[in-house]
C-alpha cells in the first residue's frame, strides 16, 4: 500500500469527471506518432528456434501476457507449459541447460525477480547455466499497482554475479536482443515489452541494430547528455525535441545492456562537459543511474549528474498516463526536470 | 523367494561392504574436520551402497558420461556422505580424503557442482533438487536418452513448497525416467520433522499427488534392493519417490544412543573411537 492511497482511504470520492482509466494489465504501451510491430519478442524466438533445435520455450501460465505464444503455436513440442510455478519453472529450465537445451523462460518480471529469486540465483546463475530469461511488464508498465510493477528488478539482478541484464527499448531492441541472447553463453535476464511495441530507435538512427553490451549515441547534443535505458530512451528522444524547441540540445546515449555495463562509452560521453541524466524505468536505488554514477566516481570524472527515475516507494494504481506524469517519467516530465537542472 | 529378493541376497553381500566403508570414508572425513553431518552420512549410507552398487549406471573414469544415471544431491550438507559414496565409487580418490572441507579441496563442506567430480548439482537451498530434476528428466526425454534421474533429498524439504511444484510438474509430464529419494530421518535443525510440517502419511501424499510411492526401511539393504528394482521396473508413465526411513548415525551403537539432533556432536576423541567400533562391528 502506498503513503498517499492509505492516508485517503477512507475518503470517499465522487464520480470521476474526465479522468483517466486504468487499462487492461498488459496493455501495449502506447507511444504516440511512432508505428508499432506486434509480438516481436515471439516473432524471434520462433525464427531463433527454427535455426536453432536446442531453443526451447518455457512459461508459466502467461505465454499469451509474454508473447511467448507464438513460439508455442509454430513449434508446440518446444514449448512447456510449466503451470503457476515460478519457482518450478526456474529450476526445470536449470536442468533442461544441465541436459544441452536452451531455455528461454518467460513471466512477469515481479515474478522472477521476486518469487523465484533463490532458484535463478542457485539453479542457474551459480552454475552459469544458459537460461534466458524474458519478463514482461518491467518497472511502472501496467497501472494495477506493486503486485504487478517490477520497479526494482535491475536492481535485484544486478547483484547477482554471472547474469547478463539487458532492457530493451523498442521492438528493434527486442528482435534484437534474443539471437544475442542465444549467442551469450551463460544466463541473461531481459525485461520484456510486449504486445503492439513501438519502433522508436531506427527513426532517430537508421542504421540501429541491438548489440549485447554496447552502449549507443542515438542522436548528439551539446548542453545535456541523457544516459538513458529501456522505455526512457524512447522518452529522452522525444524529449529532446521538446528541448529542442526551448534551443537545449539534448544527447542521448541508449544502455541498453545493464549488466556488464559498456563503461568506456558512458565515460567517454559523460566527460564532454556536459551535465548528465540518467533516465531509467525503474527505482532509483540500485538501477542505471547508481550504475553509471558509481562508474564515473571510480574514473574521476565528475560532471554536474542527475538522475530521473522512479521514487523509492510502492507506486500507485492508475492509468499509466496519469502515473508516468506523477513520477516524472513522461516525456514532458523528462523535458521539465532537464530544463529545471540547466 | 521371489527373483528379486533372491537378486537382492546375492548382492547384499558385497552391498554391506559398500555401505560399511561408505561409513568408513566418511568417520575419517569427519576426523579431519572435527565436525561434519556425520549422523546424515551413517545414516543414510546403506541408500547410496544401493544407489551406487545396484541402481545406477556409471563410469568412474568419466563421470560426464552421457548414459549415466543423473544423481542429484539436493541436501548440499549431505555432502560428506556423497564424497564417501564418490570415494567407494572410484569417482573420487580417497587419497583426497583428508582435503575434506580444508582450502583448495575439491570437498567443500556443502555440494557444488563446480568443485567436485560426481556431484551434479549445487544443492544446500533446500527444495531445488527437485525441480531441477524434472528439467533434466524432461531433457533426456527430449533428446531419447534412457537414463535416470535420481534426486536425493531429506524430510525437512518435504516442508518446502517448491517440492510440491515439483511434485505436480512431475506427474503432469508422466516423468518416469524420475526417481525421488527421501531420507526420512525425522530430524531437521530445530528438532524432529514430524513436529514442524511433515505430519506422517508421506508416501499416501505423494500416491495422491500420482506418483508410485514405496516406504521402506533406509538401513536394509534387501529392502532397498527391492525397491529400487521396482521404481526403475514399473511400466506405468510416473514417477517414482521412495521415502527411506533411517536411522541417524546407523552403525555406531553410541552416537545411535546420543539424544538425536539434526548436526550430531562428535567430541574430539570420538572420532577414532567411532572408526574403531565400525571396525569391530565388520562382520566380513
Amino acid at each position: 500500500m502506498t503513503l498517499a492511497s492509505m492516508q485517503r482511504k477512507y475518503e470517499p470520492r465522487t464520480l470521476p469527471q474526465g479522468k483517466a482509466a486504468t487499462s487492461a494489465m498488459i496493455a501495449s504501451l502506447a507511444a504516440e506518432g511512432y508505428e508499432t510491430v506486434s509480438a516481436p519478442f515471439g516473432h524471434a524466438l520462433t525464427k531463433l528456434g527454427k535455426a536453432n533445435e536446442k531453443v526451447v520455450g518455457l512459461s508459466a501460465d502467461l505465454a499469451k501476457y509474454t508473447d511467448l505464444h507464438v513460439f508455442a503455436k509454430a513449434m508446440p513440442d518446444r514449448f512447456y507449459q510449466m503451470g503457476m510455478a515460478e519457482q518450478l519453472m526456474f529450476s526445470a529450465a536449470a536442468g533442461l541447460a544441465k541436459e544441452g537445451f536452451m531455455p528461454f523462460a518467460t513471466t512477469y518480471a515481479v515474478f522472477a525477480s521476486r518469487r523465484a529469486y533463490d532458484f535463478i540465483a542457485m539453479a542457474i546463475a551459480e552454475e552459469n547455466l544458459s537460461v534466458k530469461i524474458a519478463c514482461a511488464l518491467p518497472g511502472l508498465t501496467t497501472g494495477y499497482g506493486p503486485s504487478h510493477q517490477a520497479t526494482e528488478d535491475l536492481a535485484i539482478f544486478r547483484g547477482l554475479p554471472n547474469m547478463t541484464i539487458i532492457d530493451p527499448c523498442d521492438a528493434c531492441d527486442v528482435a534484437g536482443m534474443v539471437p544475442a541472447m542465444a549467442a551469450h553463453a551463460g544466463p541473461v535476464y531481459a525485461r520484456l515489452l510486449r504486445g503492439q511495441v513501438p519502433k522508436v530507435l531506427t527513426r532517430h538512427k537508421t542504421d540501429y541494430r541491438f548489440e549485447l553490451g554496447k552502449a549507443q549515441l542515438i542522436r548528439d547534443g551539446k548542453d545535456v547528455v541523457i544516459v538513458s535505458t529501456g522505455l526512457m530512451t524512447m522518452r529522452a528522444l522525444d524529449a529532446a525535441q521538446v528541448l529542442a524547441g526551448d534551443r537545449v540540445s539534448a544527447a542521448v546515449l541508449h544502455v541498453p545492456t545493464i549488466k556488464p555495463l559498456d563503461v568506456k562509452t558512458i565515460l567517454a560521453e559523460a566527460a564532454k562537459g556536459r551535465l548528465v541524466v540518467t533516465a531509467e524505468n525503474h527505482s532509483l536505488n540500485g538501477g542505471l543511474g547508481e550504475a553509471v554514477a558509481k562508474e564515473l566516481m571510480l574514473a574521476g570524472v565528475h560532471p554536474p549528474f542527475r538522475m530521473i527515475g522512479l521514487p523509492d516507494q510502492f507506486l500507485e494504481a492508475g492509468a499509466l498516463p496519469t502515473l508516468h506524469d506523477l513520477y516524472g517519467i513522461s516525456t514532458h516530465g523528462v523535458a521539465r526536470q532537464i530544463k529545471q537542472w540547466l | 523367494m521371489s527373483a528379486a529378493s533372491r537378486v537382492g541376497k546375492l548382492a547384499n553381500l558385497s552391498l554391506d561392504m559398500r555401505a560399511w566403508n561408505i561409513r568408513r570414508h566418511a568417520l575419517r572425513m569427519g576426523e579431519v574436520q572435527g565436525q561434519g553431518y556425520i549422523g546424515q552420512a551413517l545414516g543414510f549410507a546403506d541408500v547410496l551402497a544401493t544407489l551406487y552398487f545396484h541402481a545406477t549406471d556409471y563410469r568412474p573414469e568419466d563421470p560426464e558420461w552421457e548414459g549415466r544415471d543423473r544423481i542429484y544431491l539436493s541436501i548440499g550438507h549431505y555432502a560428506i556422505a556423497l564424497y564417501a559414496a564418490l570415494i567407494e565409487a572410484g569417482i573420487l580418490p580417497e587419497e583426497e580424503l583428508g582435503t575434506y572441507g580444508m582450502d583448495d579441496s575439491r570437498m567443500p563442506m556443502s555440494g557444488m557442482a563446480s568443485y567436485t567430480p560426481g556431484m551434479e548439482i549445487t544443492g544446500g537451498s533446500l527444495g531445488q533438487g527437485l525441480g531441477i530434476a524434472v528439467g533434466a528428466a524432461l531433457g533426456l526425454k527430449r533428446k531419447g536418452n534412457q537414463a535416470y534421474v535420481f534426486n536425493l533429498m531429506s524430510d525437512g524439504e518435504l516442508g518446502e513448497g517448491s517440492t510440491w511444484e515439483a511434485v505436480m510438474s512431475a506427474v503432469q509430464w508422466k516423468l518416469d525416467n524420475l526417481i525421488c529419494i527421501v531420507d526420512f530421518n525425522n530430524q531437521q535443525a530445530d528438532g524432529p520433522t514430524r513436529d514442524a510440517l511433515a505430519k506422517g502419511a508421506e508416501g499416501p501424499k505423494w500416491e495422491a499427488f500420482g506418483w508410485f510411492a514405496q516406504e521402506v526401511d533406509g538401513n536394509d539393504l534387501d529392502a532397498l534392493v527391492y525397491a529400487f528394482d521396482a521404481a526403475r521396473r514399473l511400466n506405468e508413465p510416473k514417477p517414482r519417490v521412495i521415502i527411506c526411513h533411517t536411522k541417524m548415525c546407523k552403525g555406531v551403537d553410541f552416537l545411535e544412543q546420543r539424544e538425536m539432533n539434526h548436526f550430531v556432536r562428535v567430541e574430539p576423541d570420538e572420532w577414532s573411537k567411532a572408526l574403531k567400533q565400525l571396525e569391530e562391528a565388520k562382520t566380513p
